[in-house]
């Protein structure tokens, strides 16, 4: 059998591969840049799935209707706004990038490691979650810490539900969360723009308050890639940025776990971040809020609106100094 | 001679990427935060438009028959302070509900806001005395005073770096622009190539 050639190119001359990424990335961002000078706004429109149809995603069949205190009457955001409107840097940094690049992600075959302080740890495959859980809708409100928001009609599984299956120990304190991390399938990790893998973490009592689900849906059919795909966090009395995206694996751990955007910026983003609109951003106000939608802005409610039911849980705490 | 035309073909492009938005306000088509893709285009543009015009000069000096574009910077300059104007009051009316309690502490307290308007308040007094009567009347002055468009270029810049969340990948491009372009004169008037006729 003949060998093949070897490059005459001695080894040390390769661009190691990270290195190559990274340089056509930049290149890539300067000439879509300076195409974006010639041609105007520089907003790429990406192909918006309208309605939750045209999107072709599977339906979630047998929903469980949202009983009252889990669904607001609030009119829930456009799905082409929530399906093209998204903070997931994995995907990319703009708003419209995780939607064009979600095609990337590959959501099957999918697991989640349950691990740490639990009497049976174990690895949760996606399709047992969707088969074994009863599937509940959440109506939802969705505040991101940059002061804009949605209403999503979520649907997926209360968190305290999944976890008691594996048999938290009395030393789990807390969960601590954690995003896929694969440069193939989320090319916006070819950048160290956030320290990889997005990491997030809930108090136990959060993680197990009935309002805390794992979202395997939105909108009667399951998550597109840009919405957290396959299984994501919904913690709606916090920012957004709590709400974990494409979940591999949940640790229940003895002490507060780090968080990224709390390693990222400690001054700005906390461990807790229950929406408070007394307490600002070092750069911006808190106060208001944009419904998507919406051309004026709403003030904030404490708590994003869910104060009644989750107040208890931080009574005696100094939210400003734990934001 | 004027050449009027090279003035109205550059007000029409200048102008087009607010028809895009007016056409696409109408439309439904500026995304799902219309609001902000209306306030990073108008605050885009205001900053482009801005260095476009201190890069006229730097320009017009390579090449002797780039001097027709020496007209041009004023027309830059006030296009650029027309989209800062609107990216203002768009923040003022759409962020701020026209409330000048609010824009009074968003200015006092938002270091990003102080900038932006402290970039505003610069170009003022350079739209106010762009007219050629007043370069007559203020003379030697209105030279210093124009100077004060280095001041709002740098604080147009400081004002995006801040407000940007994570990637500041589009900020650093204009800072670097900015700082070409202030180096270019930096050293042109440190080592003067000599007195050029067009200049």
């Amino acid at each position: 059998m003949r060998s093949i050639r070897a490059s005459r190119l001695p080894e040390r001359e390769v661009t190691p591969e990270a290195l190559f990424l990274r340089r056509r990335a930049f290149l890539q961002a300067g000439a879509a840049f300076s195409a974006s000078l010639v041609f105007g706004c520089g907003e790429d429109t990406a192909a918006r799935a309208a309605t939750p149809e045209s999107a072709a995603l599977a339906k979630l069949p047998d929903v469980i209707p949202a009983p009252e205190g889990y669904r607001t009457s609030e009119e829930p955001t456009r799905y082409a706004d929530a399906t093209a409107y998204n903070n997931f840097y994995e995907l990319g940094t703009g708003k419209e990038d995780p939607a064009q690049n979600a095609h990337s992600l590959r959501v099957r075959p999918w697991t989640i490691a349950v691990e740490g302080e639990v009497a049976k740890p174990g690895v949760l495959d996606i399709e047992t979650l969707l088969k074994a859980y009863p599937l509940e809708e959440r109506i939802y409100r969705l505040r991101c810490v940059e002061a804009w928001s949605m209403v999503i009609p979520w649907v997926g599984i209360p968190l305290g539900d999944v976890l008691k299956r594996f048999a938290p120990t009395s030393q789990a304190k807390y969960v601590a969360f954690e995003t896929l991390v694969d440069e193939q399938q989320m090319p916006g990790q070819r950048r160290r723009t956030l320290d990889w893998p997005y990491r997030e973490g809930l108090r136990m009592d959060e993680a197990l308050h009935p309002l805390a689900i794992l979202a395997v849906g939105m909108y009667g059919r399951v998550l597109p890639g840009q919405n957290g795909a396959p299984v994501r966090l919904v913690v709606p009395w916090k920012y957004g940025f709590k709400s974990i995206k494409s979940i591999v694996r949940m640790r229940l751990a003895p002490r507060m776990p780090r968080t990224t955007w709390s390693d990222e910026n400690p001054s700005e983003y906390g461990f807790y971040a229950n929406v408070n609109p007394h307490v600002d951003h070092p750069r911006w106000s808190q106060r208001s809020e944009r419904r998507i939608g919406e051309w004026s802005k709403r003030p904030t409610l404490e708590f994003n609106g869910y104060g009644e039911q989750v107040a208890g849980l931080y009574r005696g705490m100094n939210l400003r100094r734990n934001f | 001679m004027k050449r009027r035309w090279l003035h109205r073909v550059l007000i029409a492009l200048a102008l087009a990427p607010l028809a895009g938005l007016a056409l696409g306000a109408a439309r439904g088509e500026l995304g799902a935060n219309p609001v902000e893709t209306i306030t990073h285009t108008t605050g885009a543009w205001a900053l482009r438009l801005l260095l476009a015009s201190l890069a006229v000069t730097p320009l017009r000096r390579l090449d002797a028959r780039l001097a027709a574009l020496a007209p041009l910077r004023r027309t830059l300059g006030l296009l650029a302070f027309g989209y800062a104007l609107l990216h203002a009051a768009t923040f003022f009316a759409l962020d701020l509900g026209f409330a000048l309690a609010l824009l009074a502490e968003e200015v006092a307290e938002r270091p990003y806001v102080t900038l932006g308007f402290a970039a505003l308040l610069a170009m003022l007094p350079l739209a106010l005395t762009s007219t050629r009567a007043a370069q007559r009347r203020l003379g030697r002055r209105w030279i210093a005073l124009h100077r004060l468009v280095y001041v709002a270029a740098a604080l147009a810049v400081a004002h995006f770096l801040w407000l940007v969340k994570k990637d500041l990948r589009e900020p650093l491009v204009y800072a670097a622009l900015l700082a070409l372009l202030l180096a270019v004169r930096a050293v042109r008037a440190r080592w003067p190539i000599g007195l050029r006729a067009s200049s």
